[in-house]
């Protein structure tokens, strides 16, 4: 271990003399009263090394002891993640006894005296590499691969593996040999800096399946694929939050990380108190049994915010490399950035727009880079599908944080203010989002595939009718009712039609909150074809009165049950609704 | 705080507007000190050179000023013996009495273990129905009044302070005209509510770096009674707009790069540290924050409202109604994040539908006056939903309304019944039959179809489900 001391400390930038050829991001602790405090070396100049401290700084002296680690931050690794609630560095909250968070108290993230049924999938002599599966644990629901250290390169040999029998997560499982002939001992736990990226795939192809969410502004309209990005950016009060609740309870992934950085601490109470009650829509099992929460909470230390998304980056690249499906939400990239506008600030570089650092762009990109479909070494395939979610100031969306995110996200979700006011929840504005997968070849093929070669067409048609719609709005309340054609009614009508029964979703509805992809299948070709009837309407006031019963119809069927008796009994009603004012064959109405 | 046995200096080397700086070692970060009996804080240690922030300014400081450092940070004596007092920003009396015993705790102190904190379901009274029926406060929560400053938001304040119910009420002043703190202090005397009341107050009259110490102390002390004692804590914080300006100035003097608004780059931590302290505790006890953002011109897109509506659950937006010459509650920009959790759960269970139906009707009534004033026709509905309106307005939204919920209710449906049908109110069935009232003396006979309502509105009830 080496040593330095505090010189300088300016908040929680804290400059370390030390003659220890000190590494860039490299962990230190300070030894502050009786607490060992942690820092990040971000800056080094000569013989004094800036650390960026975790915690707060309050009762520091020059002159305090400083042990340098050798390492960066590291993630621990390694089975009985799941479920856990961590901070942004890894401790594992639970285990923490005070109601106050102690400075300078760390807890480790995985329990060294349970005992895991380890089952071996090489063999001794086999040629293997980082990241190939050794043997499995059964973790929760999900079978936890015991993998090759991602840091071991080149190819290796298994020189033993023990047999199938229950193991402690440090207890030797393997021995591996490297091609310079150095044995390797693996157990259960590995560890990854945080900020480097795992790579050690095979291939990592264009994501061309979608990640079924069941709101339907987003599987219909704006489809997320899996392996693929998208962010939410929205003022405060526009439903960021039970959007991205609503996401994370339902999305059809092996395992959900939810990254609560810089939010508020009511809301992580929240998921605390409701996610072990809720059962996960598409295994049955409890939601929270594939789900890992890393919480940093506002009024928790602002520079292990950073670390936080980070961290649960590390981890969702794990569980990807064990070939599963990972949906990682982050919410909110914005108290992210702002953390690094603070250390920016404190280090005095020269500020970007708004105070942010020059690079802020570029780090966005690479943490959003680090999502993604990958093919592993063994044929398997594993995905990261990555949400974030911005607070732009103001609700300016030409804030440096949005724009940055808007360069690399692939899917747009504005919420917008206007919608969350006239309760259209979800508040996703429907002609400003948009998704990038519904361009890809690869997606349309397999959309079409799974919901009938038309479905593309039939989204974008739906798309474009909202467009007008919202087109013909404008009109209309410039020109008055009776001084625009009656087909701009009509038109406008057609388009709160899909806004009411596709777009708007009752995410407290214990039905409509989740729309299986058949159902949205089904309701969007019945609303298209209502869009495309050709109505008989002579007033212009007797089209919106009309409209109205048919979206309350509908209204009616996306709270009750799929294709239930009383779901089909609306279903014929609105057939003879929609018969009764159907302009005749031979008669083009209006 | 006891200056005896400390580390004095007298050779300050720099001096500026706001700080000095001089040689001294073993001096830890944030700690206090007196620099020519004036009270100072390290800001900023550079090896042996440590920099002081003087709250009150450094006129008249010389070099060789007495510098004694206390050897701790800002910390506050707590204890029962707090109760009924008023403190400066020192936490050192301003009423003349003795200075109160109890044990030292640092201000600023470290946060709740996330989870370890309950999730807040106690819904707060306070007879305001703009507040109880429309944005349900719960213990544990934190809100702010966003408002003009022409606005009575520190009467507001008061009352709902009297009315909630709270075991302690903690007052953190920044700011305040001596004429407000009067106020406060004559209308808690009146109640007379003092003895459940602790203020910290920091006037007009003193340094405005002072108000930084404000919320910390009145934090810690609301953490002492919700924690040690297990009591409901309400702390009014007012003006939080001028707390910020506090922030700005010492981040202008410290030479830091100014963010939106001149407003520093950590103002969104600075206030989360602050408003988070709110808190529903495993034992009962509970700190409610309810603050007041003063707004320049309504603006909420400036700094300092918008991050603090980032970090509140939920806003109350004060606006002058001129139909009825009056404040109200404005239903559209007013939000409780909390109030889910205890309205038809702790209240009537028809209130969600209720609430909800009432603000879609005076949704209905702002559009019709939109279209009135574009000079477009009313329809009849369109007038009923303006007569509604003003109702409302009158007797639920108003400030100086003070009834109990289920009055508030009541009033509500009386509402409906007198300007409504049963079929426009959009609302369960089941609640009305319990409780539509039929007016029969009241009704408005309306011959024709009332399908002309204005485009852009339609009165489904498809939210209704949401709160249930």
């Amino acid at each position: 271990m080496e040593k330095g001391k505090v010189k300088n400390i300016i908040s929680n930038l804290v400059t370390v003399e030390t003659d220890y050829s000190v590494a860039q991001n490299e962990i230190c602790f300070i030894r502050t009263g009786q607490s060992d405090l942690m820092g990040g070396v971000i800056k080094v100049a000569g013989n004094h090394a800036f650390v960026q401290v975790y915690e707060s700084t309050r009762g520091m002296k020059a002159g305090d002891e400083v042990n340098f680690q050798g390492h960066m931050l590291e993630t621990t690794l390694g089975p009985g993640l799941l479920s856990k609630k961590f901070d942004g560095l890894q401790n594992d909250l639970n285990k923490m006894q005070n109601l106050f968070l102690q400075r300078g108290e760390y807890t480790d993230a995985l329990e060294h005296e349970s005992e895991w049924e380890f089952s071996p999938l090489a063999e001794t002599g086999q040629s293997i590499q980082a990241g190939d599966w050794l043997g499995e644990v059964p973790e929760k629901n999900i079978s936890h691969k015991i993998m090759v250290p991602f840091k071991l390169e080149g190819m290796l040999i298994v020189k033993s593996i023990v047999d199938k029998g229950l193991y402690k997560i440090t207890d030797t499982v393997a021995v591996l040999q490297d091609f310079q002939g150095t044995e390797h001992i693996v157990s259960m736990i590995q560890k990854w800096p945080v900020t480097i990226p795992v790579k050690i795939h095979e291939e990592k192809p264009r994501p061309f399946q979608l990640l079924h969410t069941g709101i339907r502004l987003i599987d219909t309209m704006n489809p997320l694929a899996e392996g693929g990005t998208g962010f939410i950016p929205g003022p405060f009060g526009s439903g960021k939050t039970v959007l991205q609740h609503a996401i994370a309870k339902q999305a059809q992934a092996d395992i959900i990380l939810f990254a609560a950085c810089g939010e508020r601490a009511n809301e992580i109470v929240e998921i605390f108190t409701e996610f072990p009650k809720l059962e996960d829509p598409n295994t049955g099992g409890l939601l929270m049994d594939k789900t890992i929460i890393i919480a940093n909470t506002s009024n928790m230390p602002v520079a292990s915010r950073e670390a936080s998304v980070y961290t649960a980056m590390t981890m969702a690249e794990y569980y990807r490399t064990m070939g599963l499906k990972v949906l990682l939400l982050a919410d909110s990239t914005s108290r992210w950035a702002q953390a690094l506008r603070e250390m920016s600030n404190r280090l005095e570089e020269l500020p970007g727009t708004d105070a942010f650092p020059m690079d802020l762009s570029a780090i966005i990109s690479n943490f959003y880079a680090r999502a993604g479909f990958v093919k592993l070494h063994n044929g398997k395939q594993g995905s990261i599908t990555f949400l974030g979610t911005v607070s732009p100031a103001g609700g300016n969306l030409k804030e440096p944080v949005t724009e940055a995110t808007k360069k690399v996200a692939r899917c747009y979700y504005a919420l917008s203010q206007q919608r969350a006011d006239s309760k259209r929840y979800p508040a996703i504005d429907p002609v400003d989002s948009y998704s990038k997968y519904l361009e890809y070849l690869e997606v349309q093929r397999t959309l079409g595939a799974q919901l009938g070669d038309t479905w593309v067409d039939t989204v974008i048609e739906a798309k474009d009718i909202l467009l007008k719609g919202r087109e013909t709005y404008e009109q209309i309340n410039i020109l008055g009712d009776d001084s625009v054609p009656l087909e701009y009614h009509e038109k406008y009508w057609k388009s709160e039609l899909i806004d009411f029964v596709i777009l708007q979703q009752d995410a407290f509805d214990a039905i409509d909150s989740y729309t299986s992809l058949e159902r949205q299948r089904y309701m969007l070709y019945a609303v298209i074809d209502v869009c495309h009837t050709e109505f008989n309407f002579q007033l212009f006031d007797e089209i919106a009165p009309y409209f109205k019963k048919i979206i309350d119809m509908f209204k009616q069927m996306n709270y009750i049950e799929f294709q239930s008796n009383a779901f089909n009994q609306y279903w014929k009603v609105l057939e003879e609704l929609i018969n009764q004012k159907k302009a005749k064959e031979h008669e083009p109405g209006i | 705080m006891s200056l005896a046995f400390k580390k004095i200096y007298t050779n300050i080397s720099h001096i500026t507007k706001a700080t000095c700086t001089l040689k001294a070692t073993g001096i830890s970060n944030e700690e206090l000190a007196m620099v020519d009996g004036k009270y100072a804080q390290v800001v900023k240690i550079m090896g042996n050179k440590v920099t002081l922030q003087v709250f009150e300014g450094t006129e008249g400081i010389p070099k060789n000023a007495e510098v004694i450092f206390s050897g701790k940070a800002p910390s506050l004596k707590v204890g029962r013996e707090l109760a009924g007092r008023f403190f400066n920003a020192y936490g050192i009396p301003i009423d003349g009495k003795h200075i109160p015993d109890g044990t030292e705790v640092e201000i600023g102190g470290p946060s709740v273990n996330p989870v370890r904190r309950r999730q807040p379901a106690e819904f707060i009274a306070t007879g305001i129905a703009g507040i109880d029926l429309n944005n349900a406060l719960v213990t544990g929560q934190k809100i702010p009044f966003f408002a003009d400053s022409d606005q009575p938001y520190n009467q507001i304040m008061a009352m709902v302070a009297l009315r909630a119910q709270a075991d302690k009420i903690i007052l953190g002043g920044m700011g305040l005209t001596n004429d407000d703190y009067l106020y406060y202090r004559n209308v808690f005397d009146n109640a007379g509510a003092l003895t459940r009341i602790i203020s910290f107050i920091n006037t007009t009259e003193d340094p405005a770096v002072e108000r930084l110490l404000i919320p910390d102390m009145a934090l810690t002390a609301a953490e002492y009674f919700a924690v040690q004692e297990k009591e409901k804590v309400l702390v009014l914080l007012t003006d939080m707009t001028l707390y910020c300006d506090a922030l700005s100035i010492v981040s202008n003097r410290m030479d830091q790069i100014p963010s939106r608004d001149s407003m520093p780059g950590s103002l969104y931590s600075d206030l989360a540290r602050i408003y988070e302290k709110a808190a529903q505790f495993p034992d009962g006890g509970s700190i409610t924050i309810i603050s007041v953002t003063s707004l320049s011109g309504g603006d909420i897109t400036h700094s300092i409202p918008d991050n603090t509506g980032y970090i509140t659950e939920g806003q109350l937006f004060l606006r002058r109604d001129t139909d009825i010459g009056k404040v109200i509650i404005d239903p559209f920009r007013s939000l409780s994040r909390l109030k889910q959790l205890v309205i038809g759960k702790q209240t009537r269970g028809d209130h969600a539908q209720v609430m909800n139906a009432a603000v879609r009707l005076y949704a209905d009534a702002m559009n019709a006056r939109t279209k009135m004033e574009n000079g477009f026709d009313l329809t009849e509905y369109d007038q009923r939903t303006l007569d509604f309106a003003k109702e409302y307005a009158r007797l639920l939204l108003a400030v100086d309304v003070n009834i109990q919920v289920e009055r508030m209710l009541d009033t509500a449906w009386e509402l409906f019944a007198r300007y409504f049908k049963k079929e426009e109110i959009g609302i369960k069935q089941q609640w009305i039959e319990t409780y539509w009232k039929e007016q029969p003396e009241n009704r408005i006979e309306t011959n024709q179809e009332l399908n002309h309502e204005h485009l852009g509105r339609i009165n489904i009830s498809f939210r209704n489900k949401e709160v249930e």
